[in-house]
């Protein structure tokens, strides 16, 4: 047992810190989700010509060929100095990932590249307004005519899909055999007639998921990625990848949030005039999401000691999501308990507290439970694949 | 960076599990249970001899010279077969004796105990006062180069099969007291668990020589403290990891509405929070436990840490139990009762949930920073 890191781990580390404080842009521009988009390609041109895109992609791919755990330390660093996000995050996570692991070599060919300079954004085309948790009954259905397949359908909390040019789309090929056999991954180009994107209007205002038609969209059959009907297959390693990949960095994330709430605490009078911070029943809660927290990021390293040797994420990391989400929304509902009778007052405000950051953290939050996995069906994964229980269906 | 047991630790940790799951069988815990001083004889020859004893007692004094790791691993297995044995508070004396006694108090005392010919215990906390760590109220009496001991020690463990004492006073000290002492008595006091015995021991005018007062005082004693915490917060994990297997087993089986209980949300989802307290609890004890051996300045944080979700996981997750066996869980004749009570009562033990929680937001306040790896 070592929790230390390797000579060569922490050469990286302070490579990745000293290249950080170089080059870290700051915040991002406030204002409407097409500025952040351009702030956040050129941040991620910046990322590529230093070798910091596909930092755990094979060499051979254009990445960097980093261990998990370096891969775990760049993000972990990243989100620590507070560096925006690359403007292509989920071709990065999940897109690049399948095309390496189950692509085609002119898929590799084609598609990697952009994938890392940014200049081509992914979106992931899975759940649909009747299929969410249960994904494997979607029934977007593809078609083949000739040497193309023939699209219809409609997904749902397709992220950034507005600024997308590949959308990951699984489709249903064939309706006669059992769900999970049905089912083909594609790359569908999303410029093209009979494909649209409507921005769904969240809870904060914001538009980052999308509503997405397609009506007769066409995909090469050379754009079908991993063979016909093995779409399941494809699409489970893809969130696998998206769930292992982005740990560390919203582990980084949240300690970032328990220390601005620490100060939040220290900051704001509750009654008889001393501070949250000197509150009994703030400090107590303050500090089981201090150990809360401490758990999952050493559960995380555990995790990845694992998989490090297994070579395949586990079932485990439905923990860590799950932990995860409950520290989010647990933070930011602590932090409005703090604000007491100016929990209302949000952005703009004259009398907002840090300028409605929390505010729109406990309503941004309420998704954490929600996307990449409700907490619901990640207690049922733990229930039959981490304890053995029984499945009920 | 690899956050797993070694190959060696494994092997102490599949040793350990046999050996208790051979010796500690639901009939002999409650023979033990219900004995006139809750000690077993037997099982404690064998533990000597399996080196536990002296586990983390440096070679020098004839233990093993092993880390707190290790004494993790050993404490979780005792926890998963809810052994009852004094060997706990026992090292607790050894851990004392190692870390702020004398070289002459550690061959009369230390040596033995390691060899597991005599045993310790701590008697810290004065009738009447909180009870937390650190606060003891019994005045050390200085009769020459004497200390004279006058006062009731309560909530001390196993002290009616220990040998001598290690008694905290309101200066900071530890004197060690033979329990055949003259002035030492011991009365054994209810208490919910019967796996471990806890007593009051009397001390009236007990004269104590100046060679057998430890020479450290004061915070010296945290050194003790935080690595008691971490083995105590292996136990409760072991006895969370226990009652959720069981309650797995049961789920399993157990037939309602024609189909097994753990097939309902209801059941399977509080099996999952047992999972995921009990892993909680044991990465934050191997985090304070690699601490302790490897990163002592971040250890007390740590070691809070542990303790203190150890101590609402060591209780929740046995209540979880109960609560999906139903009526059988609620009965004498099934385990489950005796793992809530131990897990209950080492939440009491050594500063509460809320106490380490307090002690976690001071250090979070004072910006304390978090571990060189993060």
């Amino acid at each position: 047992m070592d929790l230390t890191l390797s000579p060569s781990e922490g050469g990286f580390r302070d490579e990745v810190r000293t290249w950080l404080l170089a080059n870290n842009p700051g915040p991002e521009p406030e204002g409407g989700l097409d500025e952040v988009m351009a702030f956040r390609r050129e941040w991620q041109l910046k990322l590529h010509a230093a070798g910091w895109a596909g930092i755990s992609w094979p060499k051979e791919y254009g990445g960097r060929g980093a261990t998990m755990i370096e891969q775990a330390i760049f993000v972990g660093e990243a989100a620590r100095q507070e560096a925006p996000s690359p403007a292509n995050v989920l071709g990065l996570a999940m897109g690049g990932p399948v095309v390496i692991a189950h692509g085609t070599d002119a898929q590799k060919q084609r598609y990697l590249e952009p994938i890392l300079t940014g200049e081509e954004i992914w979106c992931q085309g899975f759940s649909e307004p009747e299929s969410g948790s249960d994904l494997a009954s979607l029934k977007t259905r593809a078609v083949k005519d000739g040497d193309e397949w023939v699209v219809s359908g409609q997904k749902v909390w397709t992220t950034f899909a507005q600024y997308a040019k590949w959308c990951m789309l699984l489709a249903r090929t064939d309706p006669d055999v059992p769900r999970h056999q049905g089912l083909t991954y594609f790359l569908m180009d999303m410029e093209q007639e009979g494909v649209e994107a409507k921005p769904l209007v969240q809870i904060t205002g914001e538009g980052e998921f999308n509503e997405v038609f397609m009506d007769e969209a066409r995909i090469p059959e050379e754009n079908v990625v991993g063979g016909v009907g093995n779409g399941w297959g494809v699409a489970i390693t893809t969130l696998m990848n998206e769930r292992a990949g982005l740990a560390f960095g919203a582990i980084a994330q949240i300690q970032n949030s328990l220390s601005r709430l620490a100060r939040l605490a220290a900051e704001v009078r509750v009654e008889g005039g001393s501070s949250a911070a000197e509150d009994a029943y703030f400090r107590q809660r303050i500090a089981q999401l201090n150990i809360e927290a401490e758990a999952m990021r050493l559960a995380a390293y555990r995790g990845l000691t694992k998989t490090m040797q297994s070579g395949i994420p586990g079932p485990e990391g439905s923990l860590g999501k799950w932990q995860w989400s409950d520290i989010s929304q647990g933070l930011n509902e602590l932090a409005l308990e703090i604000e007491g009778a100016y929990a209302p007052l949000s952005r703009g405000a004259a009398q907002a507290i840090d300028n409605g950051a929390w505010q729109y953290g406990f309503l941004r939050s309420r998704a954490n439970s929600i996307e990449g996995g409700t907490t619901d069906i990640l207690k049922n994964i733990i229930a039959e694949r981490v304890l053995g229980l029984p499945r009920l269906r | 960076m690899y956050f797993d047991l070694t190959d060696e630790q494994q092997a102490i940790k599949s040793t350990a599990h046999d050996f208790l799951a051979s010796r500690f069988k639901s009939e002999r815990i409650r023979e033990i249970a219900a004995s006139e001083d809750g000690s077993d004889a037997a099982g404690w020859r064998e533990m000597a001899e399996l080196g536990w004893t002296g586990l983390a007692v440096p070679e020098e004094w004839g233990g093993q010279g092993l880390g707190i790791v290790e004494l993790a691993i050993l404490f979780e297995e005792m926890g998963y077969a809810l052994a009852t044995s004094p060997l706990f508070s026992n090292t607790i004396a050894g851990l004392a004796l190692t870390l702020c006694g004398s070289d002459d108090q550690r061959e009369r005392y230390l040596r033995p105990l390691a060899a597991g010919e005599r045993r310790g215990t701590p008697a810290l906390w004065d009738a009447g006062s909180t009870a937390t760590p650190g606060a003891f109220a019994m005045e050390a009496q200085a009769d020459g180069a004497d200390t004279i001991l006058s006062g009731e020690k309560i909530l001390v463990p196993d002290a009616a099969s220990a040998d001598f004492f290690l008694v905290a006073t309101s200066d900071g000290h530890r004197h060690l007291v033979d329990r055949a002492a003259a002035g030492v008595s011991v009365r054994a006091e209810e208490s919910i668990d019967a796996t471990r015995r806890l007593s009051t021991v009397s001390f009236d005018g007990v004269r104590v020589a100046a060679g057998d007062t430890l020479p450290a005082s004061g915070s010296e004693y945290e050194h003790v403290f935080d690595r008691l915490c971490v083995a105590l917060a292996a136990e409760s994990t072991g006895i969370a990891q226990r009652t959720l297997d069981m309650a797995v087993e049961y789920a399993k089986d157990r037939q309602q509405f024609g189909r097994p209980i753990g097939a309902y949300q209801a059941v399977s989802h509080r099996c999952a929070q047992m999972l995921l307290e009990t892993e909680n609890v044991r990465s934050l004890v191997y985090g304070a436990a690699w601490a302790a051996d490897a990163e002592p300045e971040s250890l007390p944080r740590a070691a809070s840490m542990a303790k203190a979700y150890a101590s609402d996981a060591g209780w929740r997750v046995p209540n979880a139990s109960i609560q999906v066996h139903g009526g059988i869980g609620f009965t004498w004749e099934h385990d489950l009762h005796f793992f809530l009570k131990r897990g209950r009562a080492n939440a009491a033990m050594f500063g509460d949930a809320r106490w380490h929680r307090e002690r976690v937001a001071a250090s979070v306040f004072a910006g304390a920073r978090a571990p060189a790896s993060s």
